[in-house]
């Protein structure tokens, strides 16, 4: 079984190859687009030919497209992003800096999507088409369809700017009220679809038999679900959560906007915004690769509790 | 057996209804606007960030513009981008799934691949790397870039239903009488893979409406003049203490708007898909 389970997910890292390199690729292009030809907009336009000559020569501008790039990842792959074109420092120190508010943002926007999509799922099962079930699916969609920027707003409105509880935006230093509005905001975005889907999976593992024994034995419908019925459906449940990552790193650039909270995606738009290009697509890059990286894992867990996706992947 | 599709059948009604509102407000907005939404209204009068009143419903923004003219107008390049960025992706993610479902080999490979990468990115994340690449912002570069990045989901929905459709009985049917490619293709795999395309359609045109709206506000997408609710939002930020409707009014349009094209879309796929709505 553990022979099984080890060729399974060395499968799975087999797939990840052309993915990963596909991303580089794409980035690498992106930034050779964006960058345009550096030669001559350092030395502008009415330069020297042989001396933008030689500047492209010095910066392997005439080699071949192939090279470039694989130089390149040569150099990522020593932890090498090249330096920011505003202040010259390594793209790597630069967003090793961001990085941990965007991780710490994530992660409590993930157990505030737990917290509240996976209880308001259950209750909608156990009353299942009544006025609470509708209404609580109702808001589900409200939420996946509110503006991540605009409810960050509504929010700093009513619990910074009205009711004064909460700071209205910035990292303060890490203290823990700052987090709490864009984190709510964050997390809003994915409680829809965790509840969603904490719903249907309950109501999906409902039908099964082993639950009629349960009711049979006069148990009430919320016992069914959660001690039956809530452990079988739990892997969706973590399958969503998992790729609701995803969704926090879109929300990223916007939530750290709105509430000026000094992570990567706040760095990924400014330097977007001042065209300093290699800062951008190293941003760019660690979001895809974190992301990528995230989905695989989750297709493990998923692999390693769930005996039926092993049996499925393995024919 | 209960009729499920009651309830659900009221979800896209609703959504449609507040389609039509927005439709009909964004394209009779000339008409229905109280004052011209560039224009400083009354200059004589300090009329910046008044409270919404009978002159001004919802009041004035930052600079004494009217924002109820503006959020009407700005509804017209939502959903222009929303509904015009979605018909390019159709047509030509709806082509190449098409092709690709059907003859496989290199194109279905190769639409494979770049899906899988094109995929491998959370989709906000790329649309501002691509933004990256032109000069200026603008609405424009917006447009192209949810084109490029729509049109893959749009072909692999209509690969994954064509691969399906392609071993029904009345396929090979049709082949075995000798019908062409073409004929296969139009008159028997079309017609059943335009549900699924139109579900995955609709959806995308609010994607593509809080994308522009998002990109727009972290001012990579529409500039002034162009009103656009996610720059407006952007400006009504720095207000949000004196004059929050500066704010609420462009993300309440956004808002209704995206939740009416997602209960159309959810509505639509209960409607075609009778499984997913079964309680």
């Amino acid at each position: 079984m553990t022979g099984e389970l080890a060729r399974l997910v060395a499968g799975r890292l087999a797939a990840l190859v052309p993915v990963v390199l596909g991303i580089t690729l794409l980035v690498w292009a992106l930034s050779a687009l964006a960058l345009g030809d550096p030669a001559r907009a350092s030395m502008g336009q009415r330069a020297d030919p042989a001396a933008v000559e030689r500047l492209r020569h010095e910066l392997e501008l005439d080699r071949p497209a192939a090279v470039r790039y694989v130089r390149w990842v040569g150099r990522l792959l020593r932890g090498d992003l090249g330096l920011s074109l505003r202040d010259r420092r390594p793209v790597t120190a630069v967003i090793g800096e961001r990085l941990p508010a965007t991780v710490r943002l994530a992660v409590a926007a993930t157990v505030v999507s737990i917290v509240v999509g996976v209880p308001v799922g259950v209750i909608a099962a156990a009353r299942r088409r009544t006025l609470l079930d509708h209404a609580l699916m109702a808001a589900a969609v409200l939420g996946i369809s509110t503006p991540v920027f605009w409810l960050g707003m509504m929010l700093s409105l009513v619990f910074a700017v009205t009711l004064g509880w909460l700071p209205v935006s910035g990292y303060g230093g890490g203290d823990w009220s700052h987090l709490v509005l864009p984190a709510l905001t964050l997390g809003a975005l994915h409680v829809g679809v965790v509840a969603r889907m904490t719903r249907a999976s309950l109501l999906e593992v409902a039908r099964h038999e082993f639950l009629q024994t349960a009711r049979a034995k006069g148990l009430s419908e919320t016992t069914v679900l959660l001690k039956h019925a809530f452990r079988n459906a739990a892997i969706p449940v973590v399958t969503v959560i998992g790729l609701g990552l995803a969704n926090l790193l879109v929300g990223a650039p916007l939530t750290e906007t709105v509430f000026a909270w000094p992570g990567l995606g706040r760095l990924l738009v400014v330097s977007v915004d001042q065209r300093d290009v290699p800062v951008a697509m190293g941003a760019v890059l660690v979001f895809a690769l974190v992301y990528v990286l995230g989905s695989f894992v989750v297709d493990l867990v998923y692999l390693a509790v769930d005996p039926r996706t092993r049996r499925a992947a393995a024919q | 057996m209960r009729r499920p599709s009651r309830r659900l059948h009221r979800g896209l009604l609703a959504g449609a209804s507040l389609l039509a509102v927005f439709t009909a407000a964004a394209v009779l907005a000339p008409l229905l606007a109280p004052h011209d939404p560039l224009a400083v209204v009354d200059p004589a009068t300090p009329v910046a960030l008044q409270r919404p009143s009978t002159a001004h419903l919802l009041g004035t923004d930052a600079l004494g513009r009217d924002v109820l003219a503006r959020v009407l107008f700005g509804g017209r390049v939502s959903l222009a981008v929303g509904v015009g960025v979605e018909l390019v992706v159709a047509v030509l993610g709806g082509v190449v799934g098409l092709l690709a479902g059907y003859y496989g080999g290199m194109l279905d490979a190769t639409l494979m691949r770049l899906t899988d990468v094109v995929m491998a990115f959370p989709s906000l994340i790329l649309a501002i790397g691509l933004i990256a690449v032109f000069e200026a912002p603008g609405l424009a570069n917006v447009f192209v870039v949810l084109v490029l990045l729509g049109w893959t989901t749009i072909a692999r929905v209509v690969r994954g239903t064509v691969l399906t459709l392609k071993s029904r009985d009345y396929v090979q049917a049709a082949r075995a009488i000798g019908a062409r490619d073409r004929t296969i293709l139009v008159r028997h795999i079309l017609p059943n893979a335009i549900g699924p395309l139109l579900v995955a359609a609709t959806l995308g045109v609010g994607g593509n409406m809080v994308a522009e709206a998002g990109l727009s506000f972290l001012g990579l997408g529409a500039q002034p003049p162009t009103i656009s609710w996610g720059a407006m939002l952007a400006d009504g930020q720095s207000d949000l203490m004196t004059a929050p409707w500066a704010a609420v009014f462009p993300g309440l349009a956004l808002l209704l708007a995206v939740l009416g094209v997602n209960l159309a879309g959810d509505g639509l796929r209960d409607l075609l898909d009778p499984r997913t709505g079964a309680d």
